[in-house]
């Protein structure tokens, strides 16, 4: 098939398509007018049963903690997916390449900004369950700490901060230990997820149950698979090795 | 509110175009990232703190650095 | 006003498909893949949207307060996640595929034997 016929052909497929999902569009209540009464009675009810004052955080690692658990395993599995993909048997003898950065400004720049994002992940995966953020989102700025690392001093410095036995079991243990907290709750009688901690108050980091360890259990594991992520993209040399730049 | 809402809307439907027709992938990055930042801002506006935050991270973070390798080493093989 | 919002994850399905089908890199491919994605985000959220409603967050604002759909929410904000993982698998794939066809253009793909 041409790329010309193939264009044409999705032109007249894309045309029904719309067609028929402006049509579904008409049947669905207008913008705002919504009432789903789980999310209703969730709102109303969350922040006293759950002691939580961000309701999203009580669904993500309570109400609906099962279908999280399923996407932190498929996270688990891209991830390694990819590091088997992109992982190549001869890479452990391979030289590990000099690349320092050489203008002392951003090294100062990028160092300092390294440990504020550092603190600025840890807090968001914190509070996850009190204001807007939590493990998912701190996650990938704890990681970008680590990239930091790379970016202002160089890829060696990088790899002794982030060794890859050091950050898969912390990838192992985050998407696993989310699995054990909830077959604890099990081995005590309760369901698979259920709540095993006082609840405390809301508002406070002391709050939530079994959120807190969940959301810190989900944090670890996407800290860890972004940054196996990122040590999967960086480590060929081919990436690494300027052939425009002299070896120092 | 409204005028906000239909606003964003339509930078949103712009940025989306703009990344389908955007060939030279370097700038596709850049293009892509401006399309969530402007998603961040929908979400936001839509009154979805937490999605904006983790799109924020994602499209600041994750997906252009993860591009700009693959690029590389798409670059580095030729 | 009242329908725009699912106009839009329509408009952006329809041209990451778009996107999808003049691709002529992978890399280009799978950023549109995540942009037909997006259209998804779009829709659970303007569904699950309440006038004038606020966050459902509960901090520092009486209980009570009319909020949104914190589900769909909750829906949203783990795949965005996850999906760049998915992404970055894909993007392997694609490399490897390079690897393999020397080529990146998927017209150019041809099928492999054994």
């Amino acid at each position: 098939m041409t790329r010309r016929v193939r264009l044409a052909l999705f032109g007249v497929a894309a045309c029904g398509l719309a067609a028929l999902l402006l049509w579904s569009i008409t049947g669905l209540p207008k913008f705002g007018d919504y009432h789903g009464a789980y999310g209703k009675i969730l709102n109303k009810r969350a922040p006293q049963e759950r002691q939580t004052s961000n309701v999203v955080a009580a669904v993500v690692f309570d109400y609906r903690g099962f279908d999280t658990m399923g996407e932190e395993l498929i996270l688990f599995a891209a991830v390694m997916g990819v590091a088997m993909l992109l992982r190549e048997p001869r890479e452990e003898e391979a030289p590990v390449p000099e690349d320092p950065v050489r203008s002392d400004a951003l090294r100062a720049f990028g160092v300092s900004f390294a440990g504020a994002t550092l603190v600025l992940g840890l807090w968001i995966v914190a509070h996850g369950y009190v204001t807007p953020g939590g493990g998912f989102q701190g996650g990938v700025v704890l990681a970008a700490a680590f990239l930091l690392v790379w970016l202002a001093g160089s890829y060696r410095a990088y790899r002794g901060l982030a060794r890859a036995p050091f950050v898969e079991l912390a990838e192992g243990s985050g998407a696993g230990g989310y699995v054990v907290i909830g077959l604890c709750a099990l081995l005590i009688g309760d369901a698979f997820l259920h709540n095993l901690l006082p609840y405390g108050v809301a508002g406070k980091l002391s709050s939530g149950g079994s959120i807190p360890l969940l959301n810190w259990a989900s944090g670890l594991e996407v800290t860890a698979a972004f940054v196996l992520l990122f040590n999967e993209f960086l480590s060929e040399r081919a990436v690494l090795i300027d052939p425009t730049r002299r070896p120092s | 509110m409204v005028p906000l809402q239909a606003t964003i809307t339509i930078l949103v439907a712009l940025g989306a175009l703009a990344v389908a027709l955007t060939s030279d992938l370097v700038r596709l990055v850049i293009v892509s990232s401006a399309y969530t930042l402007l998603l961040v801002v929908l979400f936001v506006v839509l009154q979805a703190p937490d999605v904006a935050l983790s799109m924020l991270v994602v499209g600041t973070i994750g997906y252009p650095l993860v591009l700009f390798v693959a690029i590389r080493r798409d670059r580095a093989d030729d | 006003m009242s329908y725009l919002p699912f106009v839009l994850a329509a408009w952006i399905f329809l041209v990451g498909i778009f996107g999808i089908v003049r691709s002529r890199h992978f890399i280009h491919l799978v950023v549109c893949l995540s942009l037909t994605q997006s259209s998804t985000y779009v829709l659970l959220l303007s569904i699950g949207y309440v006038k004038h409603g606020g966050a459902p967050i509960f901090k520092d604002v009486p209980l009570g307060t009319k909020a949104v759909d914190p589900v769909v929410q909750a829906l949203t904000l783990t795949d965005i996640v996850v999906s760049v993982t998915v992404a970055a698998l894909l993007l392997a794939l694609a490399i490897q595929a390079k690897k393999h066809a020397k080529t990146m253009n998927p017209d150019e793909l041809r099928p492999v034997r054994g």
